[in-house]
């Protein structure tokens, strides 16, 4: 066999379904049936998963240190707010859609911005962006509605026929579907030679440069890619809270981000479904313990993470998993993140 | 003419507060690679005690400085000697997720501890109230900010570059590998260094609380302007990062006192066009490594 045909074989292998996967979405699916008390805190998990899945795959797969991500769910979620409130497009589907492009557009343009430079100027400019459109959003109050928010927005039903309840059951449905799509199309990406080329970039850009691929070019593409998932999470913010304020720009919402896709593992797109489970699940018991002080917390398991080290710490808790496999199928560990460095 | 002159002033000594709250963040920056996104809550820390030390016990404001600076060094030099050294060779992400963390840890127990609103040092009636000098108002407290201040920096420029320890440092940090290969004991010197950076921003943490405000939120709020002025200004030395106070402290009040409405709006387009423009920052030599 030779080593191109090699690559493309395992390649190909890695792309296909798992069991393991068709296992994960009926879970996430019967979820939705099995507590049906919990739609708002389930529908939550959701956004925040669709969220972290957008910043995986400019930091699991291209490598790019962003701290403002929120830009992009923030733009989605006043376009998304913005669109229903006025009443410009009602159909909440094709709202989605647009508000997804409307941050899709400032993903592209920003991205010249991004690409230029280390980390640490990637570092300041994505932050800067992020605080750029949270003070535009507090100053031009009579737009967005200021420290308020936009208060007031109605959702019109799904596609005419579906109106959201108050139970959330219609929202928990409806995030779910976008999440499902949105997720398919990421996989069908990132399995792609495209994908595999971003993987290059992020291991090595001069020896990814060397071998032909136009660098530049594919960090923009994964960036405005990005924004546009972003965008929708946060325009799905929006549609299933029907409120959009200001700390949707929040630098805390970018930062919680980092975390959820830490807690997950980052490259192989579902460190972000299983880090925002995680992440709220811990989020809700240090809420328990102490209402005012969850934050400590949280940054505590930020630091120990990080200490323990992430790679270490996924070894750890896949330790039993990969045990019972090995025992049950005899087969050599199974389950494993595929994570490098970021 | 005097409002722009009293807006310079003013500009002058926000901007010096703000270099003695970052130089610190320059040479981790600098010296180590190191991206210390907590480096606002050793300011934070270094207020509050001059804070309790001045309205709870009773201490003057001026013998509350010291201990403000000693205290920040002290927690400063604990954290890097038990935790930071570990993760100096580790990736950007991991360093800004650990220091992120350590933040929201900071924000959260100074919450616990002193309440969360902001509170106030009782000033010594000496640096209340403003005096004219041709008819432009001079605020003492921010006389004395600048006093203070301009002696600190002409202080760290003689040690920089007149001292053993300073040649040592600039070695350190123009080429780590070949000064630990001159016998240079480089981790020690940064050890000293980044103490003596965190004890300078609990100093500045201090003197700040009546004009930048001190509550729990203080190392969120200005950790955005601390990167400003390290990325700005360079950290190849420290006269970039000065500068870039001096600049930043300006242009802020500038911005706020004649474009009230845009606000942080001015800083954040100037820093990214800078850091486009120029991405080593402004006064940064293109990077060796």
């Amino acid at each position: 066999m030779t080593a191109s045909s090699d690559v493309g074989f395992h390649a190909q292998r890695q792309a296909r379904w798992h069991y393991g996967e068709f296992a994960f979405w009926l879970v996430v699916l019967a979820c939705g049936f099995l507590f049906p008390t919990r739609y708002l805190i389930m529908t939550d998990i959701l956004r925040l998963a669709l969220f972290a899945m957008s910043l995986d795959l400019i930091l699991g797969y291209a490598g790019i240190v962003s701290l403002g991500h929120a830009a992009f769910f923030g733009v989605g979620a006043y376009a998304a707010g913005l669109l229903a409130l006025h009443g410009i497009i009602n159909e909440p589907v094709l709202a989605l859609i647009v508000a997804g492009l409307a941050a899709m557009v400032l993903g592209f343009a920003t991205s010249f911005l991004v690409i230029r430079g280390v980390d640490l100027t990637r570092l300041m400019v994505t932050l800067g962006i992020a605080l750029l459109l949270e003070a535009l959003a507090e100053r031009f109050s009579n737009i967005t509605g200021g420290t308020d928010g936009l208060q007031g927005i109605e959702m019109q039903p799904i596609f005419g026929e579906i109106p959201f309840d108050m139970f959330g059951k219609a929202g928990f449905f409806y995030s779910l579907a976008v999440l499902f799509v949105l997720f398919l199309f990421a996989r069908r990406i990132v399995h792609s030679p495209f994908g595999l080329s971003l993987r290059a970039i992020k291991n090595n850009p001069l020896r990814a440069a060397a071998i032909g691929i136009p660098v530049n070019r594919r960090l923009i593409a994964i960036y405005t890619l990005a924004a546009f998932y972003a965008g929708i999470a946060g325009a799905l913010f929006t549609q299933t809270t029907a409120i959009a304020s200001l700390d949707v720009f929040a630098f805390e919402r970018s930062a919680d981000l980092m975390l959820v896709l830490v807690i997950g593992g980052t490259g192989y797109l579902y460190g972000g479904l299983v880090g925002a489970v995680v992440f709220r699940m811990l989020q809700e018991l240090f809420s328990t313990i102490t209402p005012q002080y969850w934050q400590f917390w949280i940054g505590l398991v930020l630091v120990v993470i990080v200490l323990v080290g992430r790679q270490r710490l996924h070894r750890w808790v896949l330790y039993v998993p990969n045990l019972v496999i090995k025992q049950v199928a005899g087969r050599k560990s199974v389950v494993a993140v595929p994570e490098s460095d970021a | 003419m005097t409002a722009i002159l009293t807006n310079l002033f003013d500009g002058v000594a926000y901007g010096m507060l703000l270099f003695v709250l970052a130089c610190g963040l320059a040479v981790t920056l600098g010296l180590m690679n190191f991206v210390n996104l907590a480096h606002g809550a050793f300011a934070m820390a270094g207020g509050y005690v001059c804070m309790v030390l001045v309205n709870r016990m009773g201490w003057p404001f001026f013998a509350a400085l010291p201990l403000a600076f000693v205290s920040s060094a002290a927690i400063g030099i604990a954290l890097e000697r038990t935790l930071y050294r570990h993760l100096y060779t580790r990736s950007h992400l991991d360093q800004v997720l650990f220091t992120i963390g350590l933040t929201f840890m900071s924000v959260a127990a100074v919450d616990y501890i002193q309440g969360s609103s902001r509170v106030f040092i009782n000033l010594p009636a000496v640096l209340q109230g403003q005096f004219d000098v041709f008819g432009v108002g001079i605020g003492r407290y921010r006389l004395m900010i600048i006093v203070i201040c301009g002696l600190l920096t002409i202080g760290l420029q003689m040690v920089l570059t007149k001292t053993r320890f300073g040649s040592r440092l600039r070695a350190a940090v123009d080429d780590p590998r070949a000064a630990s290969g001159l016998g240079i004991n480089v981790p020690q010197v940064f050890a000293f260094t980044f103490a003596f950076g965190c004890g300078l921003a609990g100093l500045g943490g201090a003197l700040s609380a009546e004009i930048l405000g001190l509550d729990p939120y203080f190392p969120l709020k200005f950790m955005i302007y601390f990167l400003i002025v390290v990325t700005v200004g360079g950290s190849s030395s420290i006269t970039g990062p000065f500068l870039a106070s001096l600049l930043l402290g300006m242009g802020d009040v500038a911005g706020k006192y004649y474009v009230p409405k845009m606000g942080p709006f001015v800083i954040y387009t100037m820093m990214i066009v800078i850091l486009i423009w120029r991405p080593n920052g402004l006064f940064g030599r293109t990077a060796a490594r």
